[in-house]
């Protein structure tokens, strides 16, 4: 059993740390405990960020207090080895590589002595997690792309990056949730919207979610494009165990 | 029912719509922005009888010129920016009746730095995730996410009393609060005070730090003494939240306001108290502040009692008496 730290993060949240370092138990545990705070989240609580390797709970001070919070969760932590770890889902994310839409793909090639196909292959044969969200809305930090495939940051970062593409930062992959300024080595463009403030849950993923991503031409990206426009696009993903 | 209430002249710095903030999204990456000096926010809301909650208009630093469309009654609160209607000055921190075709102004920033206009009824605009936060860098909230700009039309919601109930109000000069009181900031050390060294720690709450340029809604760069690290300047991304102090590998700290961003991948030394971060937003570039640590326990002690100022005042507003000084 892992040994809980709390600590302080202000008067308004506490950090509930699950160890230094990331590994797939801590991942489970993590998981875990936010899928617990869904259903009997202590008084006081407001909201939480689950991260690569704790939990923040924000709350509010004039229902609770701190030592009071700490030893609600502290009871809820201990509930947790009886509840069931639930099957985690792998989204799978359609990618048109290359081209217009994936402009670094061929830095990538040819910084790992690679083929764009063999680019291809490797990025989308991998399984990623989804430790957190955020930098901007609904951008998911990924964890275990192979290291063959890892490339540096562009030297000059474009002035903005087109939502959906899918990047490559040093060992880390991810998706642009918005339009914004990045550095990141474009390889490819995903038609899937990651953030739209007017669905019920605004963000595509959630913390704990896998990611495969699948190669598709352009002409599929356009139709899975019109599809979720007219909103008749299906998300496909499987339930897995982790 | 939405009344038409203000005309945009000039824009000023920067004016935005904001509130309490979009809260309960984190987790998905979603910032949580809202007015910066959530005391000064809250109380306009108050002596112009609306729900603190209401959307007021953020003004930084060189106010907007805003012609007045229908007879209000409003409230300039926070910064002393010099507010005037028609030329004359405006008083802060009071509730004033405000006559259609008048034109309301700014001039010299005196002291502080951000200061709200409430209107009765509140600033209408669409919601996004419950609120009407603008969040300037995703588009979010306010008008179509943008700050307000020269020829807008903004529109309010229903007052809550008349106009005569609403104006006259005055804030007890002893709650108004003082910003340049030179007093510390009050931190809660930690969650990453062990990846600095004792020396580090020591100078953090010892020295001073100016305020500089680089200063906007998401966050402030403080200067001075370089705060040492053990080794590393950097986490694995985590939470951050309002008034937490980041120290990057360049030993100086920043401070991380309304529209932070969820995570930050920077040791965090402290956080600033809640009670602290109105005081905080206020204080010009230049401004030399110092820290001064202190318990959870204490913190949520002083937050606890400003609350319930709070309350009372909500109370009093909506009494008959409401009149005299609240």
């Amino acid at each position: 059993m892992l040994e809980l730290k709390y600590s302080p993060l202000g008067d308004a949240a506490v950090r509930v740390s699950f160890g230094d370092s990331i590994s797939t138990e801590v991942n489970r545990q993590i998981r875990s405990f936010c899928e617990v705070l869904k259903t009997a989240a202590p008084k006081g609580v407001i909201e939480w960020t689950p991260s690569y390797t704790a939990v923040t709970v924000f709350y509010e001070p004039l229902e609770t207090t701190y030592h009071h919070l700490v030893s609600n969760l502290q009871n809820l932590f201990r509930k947790l080895e009886a509840f069931p770890t639930s099957k985690t889902r792998c989204v799978t994310v359609p990618v048109c590589y290359g081209g217009k839409f994936g402009p670094d793909l061929i830095n990538v090639a040819s910084h790992n002595n690679l083929t764009q196909e063999e680019v291809i292959e490797i990025h989308s044969k991998a399984k990623y997690m989804i430790h957190m969200l955020g930098f901007t809305p609904g951008f998911p930090y990924m964890g275990g792309m192979p290291k063959v495939i890892s490339t540096p940051r562009l030297a000059v970062p474009r002035s903005s990056v087109p939502v959906g593409s899918v990047g490559i930062a040093g060992e880390q992959t991810g998706i642009y949730s918005l339009s914004t300024p990045g550095g990141w080595q474009i390889i490819g463009r995903t038609p899937l919207v990651l953030y739209d403030s007017n669905r019920t849950t605004p963000s595509l993923f959630e913390a704990g979610d896998y990611v495969q991503f699948c190669p598709i031409e352009k002409k599929e990206y356009e139709e899975i494009a019109s599809l979720i426009e007219k909103q008749a696009y299906r998300l496909e993903y499987e339930l897995i165990e982790d | 029912m939405k009344t038409a209430i203000f005309h945009v002249k000039k824009s000023g710095l920067l004016t935005t719509i904001q509130d309490v903030g979009r809260v309960g999204y984190q987790q998905y990456g979603i910032v949580v922005s809202g007015a910066m000096d959530n005391f000064a926010h809250r109380i306009g809301n108050l002596l112009v009888g609306n729900d603190p909650t209401a959307a007021t208009l953020e003004v930084t630093m060189m106010g907007p010129e805003i012609r007045v469309l229908d007879d209000t009654v409003i409230a300039i609160t926070g910064a002393d920016l010099s507010a005037t209607i028609d030329g004359r000055a405006v008083r802060p921190w009071r509730s004033i009746y405000a006559k259609k075709g008048q034109t309301l102004a700014f001039g010299q920033p005196k002291h502080g730095v951000r200061a709200y206009i409430a209107v009765a009824g509140g600033i209408n605009c669409n919601e996004v995730l419950g609120s009407k936060a603008t969040y300037l860098k995703a588009n979010m909230g306010g008008i179509d996410g943008r700050e307000i700009r020269k020829g807008d039309i903004l529109s309010c919601g229903e007052m809550n009393a008349s106009h005569k109930k609403l104006s006259g109000r005055v804030l007890s000069p002893e709650i108004i609060p003082n910003y340049t009181s030179g007093k510390p900031f009050r931190v809660i050390v930690g969650p990453d005070h062990h990846a600095f060294t004792e020396k580090g720690l020591t100078t953090f709450f010892n020295e001073w730090y100016a305020i500089t340029r680089e200063v906007d809604r998401m966050g402030c760069r403080l200067s001075g003494t370089v705060i040492e690290h053990r080794e590393e300047a950097d986490i694995l991304s985590d939470a951050i939240t309002v008034g937490t102090i980041q120290v990057p590998a360049s030993g100086q700290p920043i401070v991380l306001l309304a529209d932070r961003q969820t995570s930050g991948g920077y040791t965090r030394i402290g956080t600033v108290i809640t009670t602290d971060i109105p005081r905080l937003v206020q204080q010009m570039p230049g401004t030399k502040i110092s820290f001064e640590k202190i318990s959870v326990e204490k913190a949520q002690q002083l937050y606890r009692r400003q609350e319930k100022n709070m309350k009372l005042l909500k109370i009093a507003t909506n009494t008959k008496l409401s009149k005299s000084l609240l």
